[in-house]
């Protein structure tokens, strides 16, 4: 794994009495003592963090809690007052505070390119010109320069419209406009400033899945600021949270939804839905803490209605259910209802718990096994669903260890 | 008079002899390149219109009017531009017409071209800003008749002169709509011309400028018809055209020769208006 971009203990300081507000920082004055005393605002303070190559990291936290200061300061669109930003520029990295001009400039044109809250496209411009400018800053030559938009343009859909002007285009698409800006300067590095937030809800969604499509494909590292935890949880490999200016936690989003560093943090995940969170490995009971069942069995339920036997190899996992035996199939939704006499339905590990509920409903409220690899490593029980979104740190829900990716 | 007054009247500070001195001393200076300045000034204007009135009146005309059409892609604006110039032909005031013609597109010219760098670079340095702010308004402000007398000191009767008041008259107003239009250009636009890595030059002809050419325009527009409103002044030091016939007919009190060559104006300035005038897409 390597790293795309590393900050250093970044401070961003706004205003003109650097030192003196700096001085005062260190001191362990607070944003608002700081702003009193010398008018600067404190953009971001002590914050460092690396984003790994081909991962989406998010920037989550309230408005004016730094996130956008501090993703700014990877194109050195804000100056950062101390500290260092990293950034990889094919084997070596290139700290942004204090390169070149030139260094700079190569760096904004083929290294980190930035899609905007608001677009950023220009009125007077097609959608075509729009997508071309970054290549026409660089100086790439007309005839290549059209084939990579109408290529960029493809992969967003927009193909049609690549003669209109950006403002005839809907919200939702010149957001695409702006996102295929970004990727027809080929750099691996994406900013992303809340790109959705101005978007209506069901385009939001729907950017949110074409976005997931695309990085399946493109394998970007993409630093995405956001202030909705659903969306950091929805689209993150790791989530950053920030409150006035600095880092609170950094995690992945599980830990973040299961392991919240404080008050604030418990704030935001109070208002998310777990089930788009946690996963069946969250949730279920560990195949050791199943009650035994007689010779080789287990119980999958508390009430001991089903139980299994636990073969040594991979095959010929036997199920009874009050004594007669029943299949053991995978779930593969959506099935017709069964009562009572169905199969014990299996699952995955990674399966979401909302997948895993529906599971659940198809078999009347019965236990589900939950297989790994062909093992079974767990069961779930209605139990252990309920736990899980009522009470979810209290239930003992199983975090995994922190992995990048 | 009470003692005070008399007191700071007996010490007069000054001031008009002051610039009478001032402008004495450049006459005395530079008069030979002032003249030649003017000579060639002059003679350039002069063969402009000598050459535009080569052509059959009729035959400008058209052409003009193919000129509006370029510009808009509009037919019934061709048209209109062709009859109001007919009109003017139809008067017997074309001679006069094109003089002044010349005079007000070369007055805007200059001025676009003095004005829109001087605009860009006030909006980029706001010290500079500051500085030019007092003296664009003095420009703007001072009467035109205070200025008249040293121009025509400097530079002697004619064309030149009458272009240089207008000039100086004008030239205030693509500096500021110039400067309001590139520095209301919008922060997202200049960032998102910075985030991939826009030069300065690029930033300013490929974010700025266009973002800023609808108010620069209204500059253009503008120079146009305030150049036209200079023309009876500019007639007074001896620049010809239709200033000269509304000063005739001030002169000897002809209400129809006033009619005719304020009518003349009119529709000079309706064309010239209507050719300019830019559709912009968008905008801020
Ligand atoms: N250019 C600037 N000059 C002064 N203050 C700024 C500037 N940019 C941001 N700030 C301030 O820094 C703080 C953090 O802002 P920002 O990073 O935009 O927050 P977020 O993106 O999390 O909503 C806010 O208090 C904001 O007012
Ligand atoms: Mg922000």
């Amino acid at each position: 794994m390597t790293t795309a971009v590393e900050f250093r203990n970044v401070d961003i300081m706004f205003g003109a009495r650097q030192d003196q507000a700096l001085a005062m920082l260190d001191s362990g004055a607070s944003r608002d003592q700081i702003l009193q005393e010398t008018g600067n605002v404190l953009g971001c303070a002590g914050a460092s963090l690396s984003v790994q190559e081909g991962e989406i990291s998010v920037l989550m936290g309230l408005s004016g809690s730094g996130k956008s200061t501090l993703l700014r300061a990877v194109n050195r669109l804000n100056i950062v007052s101390r500290g260092e930003v990293l950034v990889r520029d094919g084997d070596r990295q290139v700290d942004i505070t204090s390169c070149d001009e030139v260094t700079l400039r190569r760096i904004r044109q083929h290294r980190v390119a930035m899609v905007f809250q608001q677009f950023g496209l220009l009125p007077w411009r097609t959608v075509e010109q729009n997508v071309g400018i970054p290549l026409e800053l660089a100086g790439v030559p007309e005839e290549q320069r059209r084939r990579r938009v109408a290529e960029q343009l493809r992969l967003v859909n927009l193909d049609q419209w690549a003669g209109k002007y950006a403002n005839e285009l809907s919200g939702g698409m010149q957001q695409r406009v702006g996102l295929a800006r970004a990727f027809v300067t080929e750099a691996p590095i994406l900013l992303m400033d809340e790109p959705f937030s101005a978007l209506d809800p069901l385009i939001r969604t729907k950017l949110q899945d074409e976005l997931l499509i695309l990085q399946e494909k493109l394998r970007k590292t993409i630093l995405f600021v956001s202030h909705d935890l659903e969306e950091a949880l929805k689209i993150g490999n790791h989530i950053t949270i920030m409150e006035s200016g600095r880092i609170v936690q950094t995690g992945t989003p599980e830990e973040i939804v299961l392991k919240p560093a404080n008050a604030y943090v418990r704030d935001f995940v109070a208002n998310v839905n777990p089930m788009s969170v946690l996963t069946a490995w969250n949730v279920m009971r560990d195949v050791r803490d199943l009650a035994a069942a007689g010779e080789g069995w287990v119980w999958l339920d508390r009430r001991r209605t089903t139980r299994l036997k636990l073969a040594s190899g991979a095959a010929g996992l036997e199920v009874e259910r009050d004594g007669k035996p029943v299949a053991l199939v995978p779930y593969a939704a959506p099935q017709s209802g069964h009562d009572g006499g169905g199969p014990v339905f299996t699952i995955p590990v990674t399966m979401p718990l909302k997948a895993a509920m529906e599971a659940m409903q198809h078999s009347a409220a019965g236990p589900i096994a939950v297989l790994d690899g062909g093992r079974v490593v767990g069961a779930i029980g209605v139990r252990d669903v309920l736990g899980a979104i009522l009470g979810r740190e209290a239930s003992g829900v199983r975090v995994s260890p922190s992995t990048p990716n | 008079m009470d003692p005070i007054t008399e007191f700071m009247v007996d010490h007069r500070i000054p001031v008009g002899p002051w610039g009478m001195a001032f402008f004495d001393l450049i006459t005395d200076q530079f008069n030979s390149f002032l003249r030649l300045f003017s000579r060639s000034l002059n003679n350039f204007l002069a063969g402009l219109v000598d050459l535009f009135l080569l052509l059959p009146p009729v035959a400008l005309a058209l052409m003009i009017a193919g000129l509006a059409w370029y510009l808009q892609r509009s037919l019934r604006l061709a048209i209109g531009v062709a009859l109001g110039l007919f009109f003017i032909i139809n008067q017997s005031m074309w001679a006069q017409t094109v003089q002044t013609l010349v005079l007000v597109v070369t007055a805007a010219t200059a001025s676009m071209a003095i004005g829109i760098p001087l605009g860009i670079a006030a909006a980029h340095r706001p010290r500079l800003y500051r500085v030019m702010l007092p003296v664009l308004d003095l420009m703007q402000t001072l009467p035109t008749f205070v200025y008249l007398i040293p121009v025509l000191t400097l530079f002697g009767l004619g064309n030149a002169p009458g272009l240089i008041v207008t000039i100086i008259f004008v030239l205030p107003t693509p500096v500021r709509l110039t400067y309001l239009g590139i520095s209301s250009v919008p922060t997202s636009i200049i960032e998102a011309g910075q985030a991939f890595g826009a030069t300065r030059r690029q930033l300013l002809w490929k974010y700025e400028l266009p973002s800023a050419l609808p108010t620069i325009m209204v500059g253009l527009t503008q120079s146009i018809m305030l150049s036209l409103s200079m023309v009876v002044f500019a007639a007074l030091i001896g620049a010809g055209g239709l200033g000269t016939e509304i000063n005739r007919a001030l002169g000897s009190r002809r209400i129809d020769l006033g009619i005719e060559a304020g009518l003349a104006i009119v529709v000079l300035a309706i064309v010239l208006d209507r050719m300019v005038h830019v559709k912009t897409r968008g905008g801020k």
